[in-house]
């Protein structure tokens, strides 16, 4: 029963996500990479003019409340251990992303605004490797999943408060 | 205590409303700058560019120079100066020009330095260029004033590079090291961090979020053309160049984990630099090219730690504090700046590599990401100032801090170009 509502609940967010969202190719699978192209990515040019296709936050966040909350996983100060009651969470993904080989996600890790760019990049990408773990003991392909961070670029809510705060360490789990 | 003062570039921001991106406040005094004044220019009243200004500005933010009063005199590179008045105004030297225009549109602008202590001619300048280089060529006249009285090579016609946040758009700048003259080299609407130059001045590379992860670019200033040259699988970020240009040292999480790799400039297979089963990253190649400095927090906190730029046996470097990042090692091989956390706050802090002696050289509480100047007598590193993200430069006492404060917008991850050619 509770696995029904969930995976209908998951079902919705990713038709919803899919259809609004444009997203750049980036190969979940390519391990050796691409590294250099001659037409990878657009030239950077003068001012303001070449804006990259950004994902807008928003479009994931129009889609019902519920939705977001439950594919984000919150994670204590300075700590990369998934919550036990983020558990239920990580297992209903996994579960859907199992039944279907076609599926990719990327498990997004961010962290609080304390502290340097790159470090708090690299502590995101722990967070968001925790999950991954998590989804790989619970049965899912590593090909189907890409551990990737935003360190402290992209707070869910913006201010300086432990509660903003809270709310920042957190890894996503979004379909591509 | 310091004594507090605010300089305003009036003559600047008047004559470059569209360009004036900064206003250069200097704080503080020092203990050994040099008195110098700098009559105006000759015919820069109907000049695009008030060269005796910048010059003055550039001087005083070295935290080398003093500024003593020269207006109302009327002097040019031809004059011979009545070296016995400026010594009694407290100048040891004095420098003069003009600024004239050329009959097919460019500038003549010429210059002369004076020893007035000992009523020396000290050497004089003549450049002709075209408008928009009227204020490299203040730079310059800087560099040579600078490097007459100090010894040292001036850094005040190399270039900055910084990105700034207004709203939801993110601009990548390349601007002159006073913060004027900027220039977008991209615009995204997605963050952009960890801009770092090439040796040659002619490439940036940094971190891009645009693809919905962060990848690296390598990014040709003057053309706008890029490269992709790192978007493997998990996250790709700190690129750093060896000083011959041909490396990136950089750190992807391709195998698990953040971990050092070493790139071709031109793009590649990676090399594994160090493997180990903490987070490695901010790489930082020393000016001799043999050594890498880099945070790991193999000790169970991130700590600063040096290792050969080939691998092999990595060294601890910090010992104080349970938080150092980002360091940046000065060109001459003596200091090492770095972010350290200290009672919960963020302090950019400098290293006297012999002795390892270490100081907090600020009195703000979230400095980031400091970068030298390229002749190892500055340090510029981004900070929260006013509830704003702002930029600072600072000389390696602390004793004289410039703010490069833009109009609006946050302004961070400030890298710090070579010397021009």
């Amino acid at each position: 029963m509770n696995r029904l509502i969930w995976a209908a609940a998951i079902a919705i967010l990713l038709s919803a996500c899919g259809s609004a969202v444009k997203l750049d190719d980036v190969p979940v699978e390519d391990k050796a990479g691409t590294s250099v192209s001659k037409t990878d990515g657009k030239d950077g040019a003068g001012v303001g003019q070449r804006a990259v296709t950004g994902v807008a936050l928003d479009n994931a966040q129009s889609t019902a409340a519920m939705m977001a909350t439950n594919r984000t996983v919150y994670f204590d100060y300075d700590s990369f251990a998934i919550r036990p009651e983020f558990q239920s969470v990580i297992e209903a993904h996994a579960k859907f992303i199992k039944a279907d080989k076609s599926r990719k996600v990327a498990i997004e890790g961010h962290t609080d605004e304390r502290g340097g760019r790159e470090y708090n990049l690299a502590l995101g990408q722990k967070r968001a490797e925790a999950v991954r773990r998590a989804m790989g003991v619970l049965g899912v392909a590593e090909s189907q999943i890409e551990a990737v961070s935003f360190g402290k670029e992209k707070p869910a809510v913006l201010g300086s408060t432990e509660a903003a705060m809270e709310k920042n360490r957190r890894a996503e789990i979004s379909y591509r | 205590m310091l004594k507090r003062r605010f300089l305003l570039l009036l003559a600047t921001l008047a004559s470059l409303p569209a360009l004036a991106q900064f206003r250069v406040e200097v704080s503080g005094v020092g203990l050994t700058q040099i008195p110098v004044a700098i009559a105006a220019f000759r015919g820069e009243d109907a000049a695009p560019q008030k060269i005796a200004a910048i010059v003055q500005a550039d001087l005083e933010r070295s935290g080398q120079f003093r500024a003593v009063d020269a207006s109302a005199v009327s002097l040019d590179e031809g004059s011979r100066p009545d070296v016995s008045n400026w010594r009694q105004k407290g100048a040891d030297a004095l420098v003069t020009g003009s600024i004239t225009r050329l009959a097919d549109g460019r500038y003549d602008v010429r210059m002369r330095l004076w020893d007035v202590v000992r009523g020396q001619d000290l050497g004089g300048q003549s450049y002709a260029v075209v408008v928009g280089d009227l204020r490299l060529v203040a730079h310059r006249v800087s560099d040579f004033v600078y490097e007459k009285l100090t010894g040292d090579k001036g850094v005040f016609s190399t270039r900055i590079a910084y990105v700034t946040k207004v709203g939801p758009s993110f601009n990548l700048w390349v601007a002159d090291a006073d913060g004027e003259g900027a220039q977008s080299a991209l615009n995204s609407a997605e963050p952009i961090i960890s801009p770092s130059w090439a040796p040659n001045g002619s490439q940036i590379a940094y971190v891009s979020f645009e693809s919905r992860k962060p990848v690296i670019f390598v990014h040709d200033v003057a053309s706008g053309k890029r490269r992709l040259v790192a978007n493997f699988k998990g996250s790709n970020s700190a690129p750093t160049w060896s000083p011959d240009g041909k490396t990136l040292a950089v750190t992807l999480s391709r195998d698990g984990g953040s971990q050092l790799f070493l790139l071709d400039a031109t793009g590649g297979e990676p090399r594994r630099l160090a493997q180990s089963s903490a987070i490695d990253t901010e790489p930082v190649y020393t000016a001799d090219g043999r050594s890498i400095y880099f945070v790991s927090d193999r000790g169970g906190a991130p700590q600063i730690y040096r290792m050969p730029a080939t691998g092999g046996n990595a060294e601890r470097v910090t010992f104080t504090g349970t938080y150092n990042i980002s360091p940046s090692v000065s060109a001459d091989g003596k200091w090492l700046a770095y972010i350290s956390r200290v009672s919960g706050v963020f302090k950019l802090h400098v290293m006297d590599l012999a002795t390892g002696a270490t100081t907090a050289i600020t009195d703000t509480t979230a400095d980031e990401n400091p970068s030298f100047s390229p002749n190892s007598r500055l340090v510029i590193y981004a900070t929260h100032q006013a509830g704003r993200e702002a930029l600072m430069t600072s000389t390696l006492d602390g004793k004289i801090k410039a703010r490069l404060a833009g109009q609006k917008g946050d302004i961070r991850e400030p890298d710090w170009g070579p010397m021009q050619k």
